[in-house]
């Protein structure tokens, strides 16, 4: 599928917009009681049917992160951003810690080893952003 | 509600073969649905059949509820674009205007644009098109008649990558604002798998896939890495294309993967790689997806894309 703005194989599409809604309410990106695009902006831009679109945006309106109001379209709800960066600090162990210690351990790098990288990448992050 | 198409048991042989064998669908109204399958595997005959410009030997085809051979309100309310459709010895905009007379909802406006993003002039002559200029009349046509029903049979021979994402631009552009039924045969599945809400795979005359294209994918995974590990993993599962080199092994699941399996998968050092729409309509024809999508419909997975199948 190539000229696809940013999706991939295998996820199911509707996923994906929503995915990528969720990201942009987290980042501030689209920020409460914003405009959120419509289901035909989102169609054209990620070039895919707009019944897809349609599904991403309902899987955040299902989930109370999206609100309906009437004739205008779909807006971020109040306090989704906390939500959904919540829920983000709670799946971080799984979805980055746990594969860095398990390919850690895979290249024989020992958890004070690990720290230690952790420590001094971090230092280095600090230092570039002052 | 009645379904913008139906077929029912249809059936077209000709003396030495049969092109369709006890054909069965429907397709829901304003959806884009994928008419996909190897060349010869009895495309174009269903798509003639629809369009009203051959009969079958047995069974039936409905569009908007009628049967659509020399039924006019029907007719009027589909247009129908061929590979290589032949045009009388006219200038480009004279074929646009007889469109325009046939077609009710005909768009001159769009149609003009059209042909200005494709780059064919209204006064030159049809015959002396390019075969990708030629194509891109057929597409003008096919979108600017905003027919309910709308049928592409591989509308682009001759077009280049570039024309064709104009092409697939503006069909979702105009679709968005004016939704209507269109069924668009294409064997370039993976350029235009997004289009499709659902997706029908013909091989041999015979309907071997029929669903939501949300459903396909993610419904088969490749799976590579040390031969233990992918064995575990795919223990008790259905699966295709194995194949090992030395420790390293890699085959294909078919059915969807948990987010346990996914985390198992990562922490013994698997590769999970999702199959592209066609790879797996390749693998449709072998019937091997059969129990993974039967699987998915009894979980009760959200499709919004309901059929009765074939």
């Amino acid at each position: 599928m190539p000229e696809m703005a940013g999706l991939d194989e295998g996820t199911p599409l509707f996923v994906q917009v929503a995915d990528m809604l969720a990201g942009q309410i987290a980042d501030g990106g689209l920020a409460e009681g914003e405009r959120v695009p419509s289901t035909n902006e989102l169609a054209a831009f990620y070039r895919i049917n707009p019944a897809t679109a349609a599904k991403g945006i309902n899987v955040l309106a299902d989930d109370g992160l999206l609100e309906k109001r009437r004739g205008i379209g779909m807006f971020v709800a109040a306090g989704a951003r906390a939500r959904l960066l919540a829920r983000r600090r709670a799946e971080f162990t799984q979805r980055y810690v746990k594969p860095l210690l398990t390919e850690a351990a895979r290249l024989g790098i020992g958890t004070d080893d690990l720290t230690a990288l952790i420590k001094e990448a971090g230092s280095e992050r600090e230092g570039a952003s002052l | 509600m009645t379904p913008a198409i139906s077929v029912a048991g249809l059936t077209r042989r000709y003396r030495d073969h049969t092109a369709l064998d006890d054909v069965s669908f429907t397709i829901p109204g304003k959806t884009i649905t994928g008419l996909l399958g190897r060349n010869g595997a009895g495309k174009t005959t269903l798509l003639r059949i629809l369009a009203g410009q051959e009969f079958p030997s047995s069974g039936s085809a409905r569009i908007l509820g009628a049967p659509p051979a020399e039924n006019e309100d029907v007719l009027r309310r589909m247009v129908f674009v061929r590979e290589d459709q032949s045009y009388p010895d006219i200038r480009v905009g004279q074929a646009l205007r007889a469109a325009s007379w046939f077609y009710p909802n005909w768009d001159a406006a769009l149609a003009s644009s059209l042909l200005d993003d494709f780059g064919v002039r209204a006064d030159k002559a049809v015959k002396k098109l390019s075969r990708g200029q030629r194509s891109a009349l057929g597409i003008t046509i096919g979108l600017a008649a905003r027919a309910d029903v709308t049928l592409f049979d591989e509308p682009y021979a001759g077009l280049d990558a570039v024309a064709r994402q104009i092409f697939y631009d503006r069909l979702l552009a105009d679709f968005a604002e004016f939704p209507r039924t269109v069924l668009l045969s294409t064997h370039l599945i993976d350029e235009a798998a997004a289009l499709f809400e659902g997706v029908i795979v013909i091989d041999r005359g015979r309907i071997v896939l029929d669903a939501a294209a949300d459903v396909l994918r993610g419904v088969a995974t490749r799976v590579s890495g040390p031969s233990l590990a992918v064995d575990a993993l795919a223990e008790g599962r259905p699966v295709w294309e194995q194949r090992r080199l030395g420790s390293q092994a890699s085959v294909v699941i078919v059915g969807p993967l948990s987010q346990h399996d996914r985390e198992q998968a990562r922490s013994s050092g698997l590769d999970l790689t999702p199959l592209s729409l066609q790879q797996i309509v390749v693998q449709a024809a072998t019937g091997v997806l059969a129990p993974a999508l039967e699987a998915e419909a009894e979980t009760g997975f959200e499709t919004g894309f309901e059929r009765t199948s074939a």
